[in-house]
């Protein structure tokens, strides 16, 4: 069942948004210029000569010389050029590519290129086909006769004029001379390829569904959304901002930071799966592995939330924050998370579960932060919303890390993850040996399986631990509704 | 991370109506107040005072526009290019084509990899969501929707569902299955209804939520287990083609870019739009946040891609070249976020390299525009999907 929308079809009304026209429309020109544009000759097709007919290769060749790219990217550029309609291919014309060979193409007239102002409409393509219907029966190809029936169909109301019209133009055709005549239906029959374009065949005009702001119209601002602005104004103007010398050189450390990590930068261990077809990489990698790789361990180090993105890392932390006694703060803040990204059915009962298990007087995992806090959040209790526990959150996630994960990473359970992380040999396979590869790649778990044993795990952890494991508690609420 | 945005107070009770909810911060005059969304929207559609008038109004906004430039150009005190001038120049950057993936019988306009870093899921214009383990090149499961033109597809965090949406002004979750005969259309669930096309979905950090935007304007957050309209953001003037959910450790905020050429950053906490870039030329085609969520690039039918600095709260990139003229589909960063993967209208990906500015490489080999990049979640490769039927992975 669709539902349809109240817009009109404005894909018979304008179209939109072809920033590019203008300058494709200049370039154009500039091709064309007699002195210094792309020089054609005359071709001799079955028995008129066309003028001014040029061959793919000089095409590209000047492109590349005007914009000062390479050979391939001035065949795209050409390519583009056929499939918005401005060069028209004058063998294989429904292949809407330039060919980087002596193929022949032809400029097309400017009264059809592709504009911004006017859309062929279904009556101009239905004039088109009964005009070539009348030239000569059976003229048509299968998909423009599917199309002349359905427009028949759908446009019979105007049918007599659309008749008329193509007469009217067929006959003023007869009139013109054979040579001209040939080269205009030649346009003609590339602008409606590029217009209504047959299957299989890539036209950059094709028809899309429509984006509902006109960009020919002038944006009327009414005075309530002139007062939002202001609301959004003063907020962005207060709003405190960081000098771009700190905020940039943030984002310079970040790329220097994971330079090695990146595997479109740097070979990754053994080796990249999609370049040997061998999957070491991800089955060394995998969520419970015993042990990580030290470029794994390395990327902990990184920051707080890198480490408690990798469930194997926030597992070697919670190690940590065992011996330490502290491991309350992550469990609040792991409960959090379930509590944010929850069902809404469930808010009520894992509010209840936190309140008792974290924030009540004397409760068994009672987390240490600032009476304010503490005071805010236990009244936002009183009717629980999924955001309720975020100033609580933030102050345990603070603490976490600007305290914890530095003497995490100085602690002897990190030094010994480290020394235990293991560094894989890269792969040198001979092209026999990826051919074998390729051969037999393997299909890897189901990620539904993989889910499903994650959630066994930690009912297990949840039987297993003492204190109770709130996060597996969390979860059971989940998995009960 | 956006420190701001974390440190806020979002939760409490309103100022105005002392109910307990998601609040807004804002100024009246220069005082900092507490609102929720309804007293704001209350405040905003209040009639005409005494001496205002539509004209009035239009000077005001003007006003504030230029002060907040001239705010945000106190602090600029060095450009993208000069810091980078220190950085080590790259390497060559041999991507081939690893695999292609045929199978859709129409135009793919939309795909998302899975958290397994091998699967991923695609859909096009005929109505087909297909799932794949592109690795072995196994279609692992196939649903036909009933609407054409499926412009947003989603794969669940925990691997078990996929969301999609279109023409349908609607974004459905299907469950997923190890049976490979279910028929998973009939498991298929509506979430998120909007008034116009969906143009782009995502689950956020749980397979609970939905955000997804749509083409009547709006963006919103919808729980997935019964429906329910959890917020929703209202500030662009026209079609939303795009969102990015932030990758902060908060994960509060997210970007959506629209045909309005705005880009605009929301709390999702209180449905606040709390930035907003408006330097590009033409519709915003894609969003995407720079791996550390401090930044984000945009990609727009001008036919550049321009990178914005959140907390220096500007644009500090333009990704441009004489030679490009036709606009830009969607964006993606690298791993380490060097590298800036943009599909482009004329068939072509260009990796741009952010620090510089420069062109790194141009990858040729698809026959129709692209529609999607996606760099898979560990960095290992980049699919991308094109309006010539396939999909390729690059590695």
């Amino acid at each position: 069942m669709t539902i349809r929308t109240a817009r009109p079809n404005r894909v018979q009304e304008f179209r939109p948004r072809m920033h590019c026209l203008k300058k494709l429309e200049a370039f154009v020109v500039e091709m064309q210029d007699p002195k210094n544009g792309v020089k054609g000759s005359d071709q001799k097709l079955n028995v008129t000569t066309i003028p001014h007919v040029l061959a793919g290769n000089a095409i590209i060749a000047w492109i590349a010389n005007k914009m000062k790219t390479t050979t391939e990217e001035a065949n795209v550029f050409g390519t583009m050029l056929v499939a918005y309609g401005y060069i028209y291919p004058l063998e294989n014309h429904r292949k809407l590519v330039m060919c980087n060979d002596a193929s022949l193409y032809r400029f097309q007239a400017p009264y059809f290129w592709p504009s911004q102002k006017w859309v062929p409409q279904d009556s101009d393509y239905a004039i088109y086909l009964a005009k070539r219907n009348i030239r000569k029966k059976g003229m048509l190809e299968p998909y423009e006769e599917a199309h002349y029936n359905h427009l028949h169909e759908w446009l019979n109301h105007k049918w007599d004029f659309i008749v008329m019209q193509a007469a009217e133009q067929y006959k003023a055709g007869r009139d013109r001379m054979k040579p001209d005549r040939v080269v205009f239906d030649c346009q003609e029959r590339a602008f409606w390829i590029v217009n209504r374009p047959p299957r299989r065949t890539h036209s950059a005009l094709e028809c899309v569904p429509e984006r509902l702001l006109d960009p020919n119209v002038e944006e009327k601002i009414s005075f309530d959304q002139h007062r939002r602005m202001h609301i959004f104004y003063q907020q962005a103007i207060m709003r405190s901002k960081v000098k771009s010398s700190v905020s940039i050189g943030a984002l310079v450390k970040y790329i220097t930071t994971y330079k090695n990590h990146d595997p479109f930068l740097a070979p990754c261990l053994p080796s990249n799966p999609w370049q040997t077809d061998n999957d070491s990489y991800w089955t060394l990698n995998m969520r419970r592995v015993e042990v990580p790789t030290k470029m794994r361990v390395e990327r902990w180090s990184f920051s707080l939330f890198e480490l408690l993105t990798d469930l194997r890392g926030r597992d070697d932390f919670k190690v940590f924050l065992k011996k330490e006694f502290s491991g309350e703060n992550l469990a609040f803040w792991e409960a959090a998370e379930e509590l944010k990204w929850g069902t809404a059915s469930s808010m009520s009962a894992k509010a209840e579960t936190i309140f008792k298990t974290f924030l009540a007087p004397g409760a068994p995992r009672w987390i240490n932060i600032d009476g304010r806090t503490m005071g805010l959040t236990v009244k936002g209790l009183e009717h629980p919303h999924r955001y309720v526990l975020e100033a609580a959150q933030t102050h345990v996630f603070m603490l976490m890390k600007k305290d914890t994960f530095f003497r995490y990473l100085k602690s002897p359970t990190y030094k010994d993850i480290q020394k235990k992380a293991q560094n894989p040999e890269a792969h040198n396979f001979s092209p026999a040996q990826l051919e074998q590869n390729a051969c037999n790649r393997s299909p890897g778990i189901d990620p539904i399986i993989l889910w499903q044993q994650e959630e066994e795990e930690k009912a297990k952890a949840a039987a297993a631990s003492a204190p109770v494991d709130v996060k597996a508690m969390m979860s059971k609420i989940d998995r009960k509704k | 991370m956006c420190d701001q945005t974390f440190m806020a107070a979002t939760f409490g009770p309103c100022d105005n109506c002392s109910k307990a909810s998601p609040l807004m911060n804002i100024y009246i005059k220069t005082e900092a107040i507490n609102y929720c969304s309804f007293c704001m929207e209350m405040m905003a559609c209040q009639g005409l005072q005494k001496g205002e008038t539509l004209v009035s109004l239009k000077r005001e906004s003007d006003t504030l526009k230029k002060k907040l430039e001239e705010e945000r150009a106190k602090l600029n005190d060095v450009e993208l290019h000069q810091v980078a001038e220190k950085v080590e120049v790259l390497g060559a950057l041999p991507i081939k084509t690893r695999r292609v993936l045929k199978g859709h019988g129409n135009k793919v306009l939309c795909m998302d990899w899975c958290k397994d870093k091998r699967r991923l899921v695609s859909s096009s214009q005929d109505g087909k969501v297909i799932v794949w383990d592109a690795f072995t090149l196994n279609k692992e499961h196939g649903v036909t929707m009933p609407c054409t033109w499926v412009m947003a597809c989603a794969y669940a965090p925990s691997g078990c569902a996929v969301a999609c949406g279109g023409l349908d002004n609607k974004c459905s979750v299907i469950p997923l299955s190890l049976d490979r005969n279910e028929n998973l259309a009939a498991k298929k669930k509506s979430v998120a209804m909007h008034t116009n096309y969906v143009s782009g979905c995502t689950f956020t950090n749980s397979d609970n939520q939905l955000l997804t935007s749509s083409g009547d304007g709006s963006c919103a957050l919808w729980d997935v287990e019964s429906g329910q309209l959890l917020q929703s953001f209202h500030g662009h003037t026209a079609d939303v083609l795009s969102l990015d959910l932030a990758p902060s450790e908060t994960g509060n905020t997210f970007v959506s870019g629209g045909c309005d050429k705005k880009a605009n950053v929301w709390d999702m906490r209180s449905g606040q739009n709390i930035q907003s870039f408006e330097s590009h030329d033409s519709d915003i085609n894609c969003v995407k946040y720079y791996p550390s969520g401090d930044a984000f690039a945009s990609a727009s039918d001008d036919a550049t891609c321009r990178f914005f600095d959140l907390r220096a709260d500007r644009e500090v990139a333009v990704y441009q070249k004489d030679s490009i003229i036709f606009g830009a589909t969607t964006v993606d960063f690298s791993l380490s976020g060097r590298l800036l993967f943009a599909g482009y209208n004329d068939y072509t990906i260009n990796v741009w390299d952010v620090l510089k500015g420069t062109r790194a490489s141009c990858l040729f080999g698809h026959e129709n525009r692209i529609s999607r990049v996606r760099v898979s979640p560990d960095g290992t490769a980049l699919c991308s999907a094109a309006w010539d039927n396939t999909l390729r992975i690059w590695a």
